[in-house]
């Protein structure tokens, strides 16, 4: 049989970032999807045990600039995991604030994306242009659009204006009543419903099989949330509920997401509610860590997110691991995209809102003399064992 | 060239490039395009492939995987183009210097023209740093 093979980037008008697939297509179908990555590969994790703690959770901000606070959450959890921190209940709150609004902006963005990709351009300028009010919010708390460098061991760098607050409430109520319209014209789109339903199904045994995580297993019917399961923060004191579909499709993790958006308006709202009540300090002074090893969770907009961290008494962890929500989704390409429509496998792709950025911060890269990684693999292995060999019959 | 540059200002194509960067500046830049930006209306647009480019935007430290396709990249533009790096990546490094997967003292695979600091500049910095490029242009 002839094997075609439609090569996909690393630069393709289509990818906002440098990754490459393979697909094989038979006819119209694919048949296979191979993935090379690693062009994104900075080394975070070595950079991270040169640094000190504060320094770290900088760096690992710049893992990926659409989760640049999911990262460094999970970061201050595993530091503070260590020696058992505690956080003042108020930077709890500003905590959790922070986190939403980034799923806003984050759900807001793939959505706009998404559009983008199936040809729908008037609702990739619709969610961008509803996303710009939650990116002013986070720069009347933070003074940044994106990296906030919020997060600090034992609470968080700075406080809340709280004459602020009306203005972020007016903010949250655009978004609110944008999210509502968008919700309602994605939902009730003839377009969008045939373009999307049944399309790419990444059923519930599939997604546990490959351990997804996120929306994309909550579309599944597979329950999980980080903020649910083990809430840390402020997640335990606020009311949200926790949004699973069941069939496994685009149109089903679109409306994860759309649902999720409104969710986290009500958490932002919840908090901003508190930090008008409570007052106190927002940063608790850590003198120094001591010996021993942390791990920290959180649920990013894409699934849960998981750092450890080991220390050994100096300023500096000896070890920092991240493993990155993506990580875990991008092999469920295995299992949905085998058997589409070639049209359909971009949205497909799409769908898992994968960020390469965040995933490819601890591949060993070895692209010496261009041959593919596979190849080297294989002829590493072979080499050992003929090494093997050569040691045991002389 | 300068009956050509005059030319050129007026309608900047650009061609997107990201190499091993945070992604933020690259949402930034699509961030332009969208209605509250609205880069088009300089005659600013994103295109799909950089033969029809007028400009390269970069973003990112060019590890040494993506090193190569960027120096193809730029070899497969029509001259002159020229190549704006957007944030502190290109321009020093950012806080990946110490990174294993950049051989600093080689330099960048392609020269840039202009760069747009900032982690991630802002959006208001982006369009000032391109209008700075089309001031240039037409002197």
């Amino acid at each position: 049989m002839s094997r075609n093979v439609v090569p996909v980037g690393p630069y393709h008008p289509l990818l906002e970032e440098a990754e490459y697939f393979t697909l094989t297509v038979d006819g119209e179908t694919v048949t296979d999807i191979d993935l090379d990555i690693g062009w994104m590969h900075r080394g975070h994790e070595l950079i991270s045990e040169r640094k000190s703690f504060t320094q770290s959770i900088y760096l690992v901000e710049r893992i990926c600039g659409i989760c640049s606070t999911s990262h460094p959450l999970a970061c201050v959890h595993a530091i503070e995991d260590v020696d058992n921190i505690e956080i003042p209940e108020r930077a709890a709150y500003i905590r959790t604030l922070i986190g939403e609004l980034e799923r806003i902006h984050s759900h807001l963005l793939w959505l706009g994306l998404a559009g983008h990709f199936i040809g729908y351009d008037t609702l990739w300028m619709w969610a961008w242009k509803y996303r710009e009010p939650v990116l002013q919010m986070i720069e009347i708390i933070s003074g940044n659009r994106n990296h906030y460098g919020m997060m600090r061991v034992g609470g968080v760098a700075k406080d809340v204006d709280p004459a602020s607050v009306p203005e972020l409430r007016k903010q949250l109520d655009t978004i609110d009543s944008k999210m509502d319209m968008i919700a309602k014209a994605a939902k009730d789109d003839p377009v969008l419903k045939s373009r999307l339903k049944g399309v790419g199904v990444l059923t519930k045994q599939d997604a546990i099989d490959f351990c997804a995580v996120g929306p994309t297993s909550r579309a599944s019917g597979v329950r999980g949330d980080v903020r649910k399961d083990e809430p840390n923060d402020a997640y335990g004191l606020v009311d949200f509920d926790e949004i699973v579909t069941e069939n496994g499709d685009v149109y089903d993790k679109l409306v994860v997401r759309v649902l999720e958006t409104i969710e986290s308006t009500r958490i932002c709202r919840q908090c901003l509610d508190k930090l008008e009540n409570i007052n106190g300090p927002v940063l608790n002074n850590v003198k120094e860590i001591g010996i021993g090893e942390g791990i920290g969770r959180y649920e990013a907009p894409r699934g849960e997110v998981f750092h450890y961290v080991r220390t050994d008494g100096t300023n500096r962890p000896i070890r920092h691991k991240v493993r990155a929500p993506s990580y875990v989704n991008i092999p469920t390409f295995e299992a949905s995209c085998k058997g589409i429509p070639i049209a359909d496998a971009l949205i497909t792709l799409a769908s898992v809102d994968p960020c390469y950025c965040c995933t490819e911060r601890s591949i060993k890269i070895n692209h010496a003399g261009g041959d593919s990684p596979g190849i080297n693999l294989l002829q590493l292995s072979r080499a050992k064992t003929e090494r093997i060999r050569r040691t045991i019959h002389g | 060239m300068s009956w050509y540059n005059k030319r050129l200002a007026k309608s900047i194509w650009v061609f997107h490039v990201s190499a091993s960067p945070c992604n933020n500046c690259d949402i930034e830049i699509l961030d332009l395009l969208t209605p509250k930006y609205d880069v088009e209306r300089f005659g600013i647009k994103l295109v799909g492939s950089v033969r029809h480019a007028d400009a390269i935007l970069l973003s990112g430290i060019i590890n040494d995987k993506v090193s190569p396709k960027v120096a193809r990249i730029y070899q497969q533009a029509p001259k002159p183009v020229y190549v704006i790096g957007f944030g502190t990546c290109p321009a020093t490094g950012c806080c990946f210097k110490q990174t294993h997967n950049k051989d600093y003292e080689q330099g960048h695979p392609i020269p840039i023209d202009l760069y747009i600091p900032g982690c991630p500049p802002k959006p208001e910095a982006m369009i000032a740093g391109v209008a700075k490029l089309m001031e240039v242009l037409n002197a």
